[in-house]
């Protein structure tokens, strides 16, 4: 009986977390994306998310790429397919790797700063400070931070996509003895636009994950310093365990035909 | 016939899960006056101020603001009528992002899209008010004393010359003599703008220095309301017990029950 009363609880709990997450993403929509607009705080945002992550999902796509050319390479030369590490690297990277680590990247670095900086502001009362100054804390935090990551995630991994190609290039060609112009051909070859825009849209898919989630942890955080670890450390575990479970969805989707 | 009260608070409840916070609470504040309400810590003073700015939703009962009933205000409605408020808050709550004379202004260009050039003007001269140079205007909270982030929460609080201005225990984690200078700066400010104010303090000389009125909460309910003159003379023996700070008395701390 205990066992069904401890399982019945967590099945509560989940489900009422995710109606308060439900909730949550209703109000930053309605509220957040409409006017007013605070053009200035879309712009701040889009520095911090995107460009300051710039380094950190650069080196991820690149080692990512560089490892994944050795890998296909050792496995596919048990069946005399060496020629397929360029497609099958660019295939990766583009449709799964490259957006789900910069995915999960992100999460971790953006998706930690804004639950700590939001829990921070909770905490300190500097969101009720905004509302007694007539304005909405949607509007002005959690808009321009959704905004920010949906535009930025697509960029990042459009990079990371063109970083992770050049690691595998670089590892076939100096490491592994491709040809240069073979592999670039090939490559080019076998990539279609689809498997480039795929993971375009599974990267705003993740970058709205990743505002959610750290806006929720952050504005919902309660306690002091140990609230604010502790939605620091939910918005990362959560927004990892969407992503993987959106990219999920949305690669069978995606590539139903 | 005689005028409403400026704030009319009629039969406020309020409950965090099993907790009652508020608990029928009648409260009223005439225009351009200042009320103090005293009481120990987790009775309720912050609850009620934050229901009368929406913050948190009563679960029942009346706020009226100049006439208005003012719960459930939505959109529009309620950008206009939290633009007629400012706020000290207990740790100031300034913006950590913001350098001093963009929190001073941040209501200004925020809240009422007033040009920032405009907005900083206003915002020196309210810095002047508090008595903060222009020179602060460039530094960072996180650069400032904690008495002089209490005069930049209360410049900002002052900034849109506001119609009402609540003070959250203003002078808690102050020296005695900065808790006296933010007391008197407050007067000065609320005399100069004719507002309607309430505060909330433990700090019964705070209380003595910028109230008309002041009234005690106690579990949730308002047990006494009179003016500040007459305090010492309420011939209550809660607000006795409050206002010597006895231990011995009809309040009793949980940590003493046997």
């Amino acid at each position: 009986m205990n066992f069904l009363a401890n399982l019945g609880r967590v099945v509560l709990a989940l489900l009422a977390e995710t109606g308060r997450v439900t909730l949550f993403t209703r109000d930053a929509l309605i509220q957040g994306l409409t006017p007013t607009i605070y053009f200035r705080q879309i712009f701040d945002q889009l520095m911090k998310i995107g460009y300051n992550s710039l380094l950190v999902v650069g080196l991820t796509a690149f080692f990512t790429g560089g490892a994944l050319a050795l890998q296909i390479y050792l496995g596919s030369s048990r069946f005399n397919a060496e020629s397929l590490v360029a497609s099958i690297v660019a295939l990766g990277i583009t449709r799964e790797l490259g957006p789900v680590f910069a995915g999960i990247m992100v999460a971790g670095r953006v998706g930690s700063s804004i639950a700590a900086e939001l829990g921070t502001m909770r905490v300190t009362e500097q969101i009720d400070a905004l509302v007694t100054l007539a304005t909405n804390p949607f509007k002005y935090l959690v808009g321009p931070r959704i905004v920010a990551c949906v535009i930025s995630l697509p960029i990042l991994v459009g990079i990371a996509d063109i970083i992770g190609v050049m690691g595998g290039y670089i590892v076939g060609t100096r490491s592994l003895g491709f040809n240069s112009y073979a592999y670039i051909k090939n490559t080019v070859d076998f990539l279609k636009l689809d498997d480039v825009t795929s993971g375009l849209i599974k990267a705003a898919v993740f970058g709205f994950i990743i505002a959610i989630m750290g806006c929720y942890h952050g504005f919902n955080s309660r306690g002091g310093a140990q609230g604010v670890g502790r939605a620091t450390i939910n918005a990362v575990v959560s927004s990892a365990i969407l992503i993987l479970a959106a990219n999920f969805v949305l690669t069978s989707f995606l590539f139903k035909n | 016939m005689a005028q409403e009260p400026h704030i009319v608070l009629s039969d406020v409840r309020k409950a965090f899960g099993r907790k009652h916070v508020l608990n029928g609470l009648d409260v009223s504040v005439d225009k351009g006056r200042s009320l103090v309400v005293i009481g120990g810590s987790g009775t309720g003073k912050s609850v009620m101020i934050k229901t009368i700015l929406g913050i948190i939703r009563p679960d029942s009962g009346s706020i009226r603001v100049a006439g208005e009933e003012v719960v459930g205000l939505k959109g529009a409605a309620r950008d206009r009528y939290l633009s007629r408020f400012g706020m000290l808050f207990q740790g100031a709550a300034l913006f950590d992002s913001l350098p001093v004379w963009q929190n001073v202004a941040f209501g200004l260009i925020q809240g009422r899209k007033m040009n920032r050039a405009r907005a900083r003007d206003i915002a020196i001269e309210k810095m002047a008010q508090v008595g903060l140079g222009p020179e602060v205007g460039q530094l960072y909270p996180a650069e400032l004393s904690g008495g002089m982030q209490k005069r930049v929460g209360l410049a900002r609080a002052i900034a849109a010359d506001p119609e009402i201005i609540f003070f959250d225990e203003p002078t808690t984690g102050l020296d005695p003599i900065m808790a006296d200078v933010i007391n008197n700066l407050i007067v000065d400010s609320v005399r100069r703008l004719g507002s309607t104010t309430i505060s909330i303090t433990h700090d019964m000389a705070s209380a003595r220095k910028i109230a008309d009125d002041i009234a005690m909460i106690y579990k949730g309910r308002i047990i006494w309301h009179g003016p500040a003159d007459t305090i010492d003379t309420s011939g209550n023996d809660y607000v006795d017990q409050f206002i010597h700070g006895r231990a011995e008395g009809p309040i009793q701390m949980e940590v003493l029950k046997p």
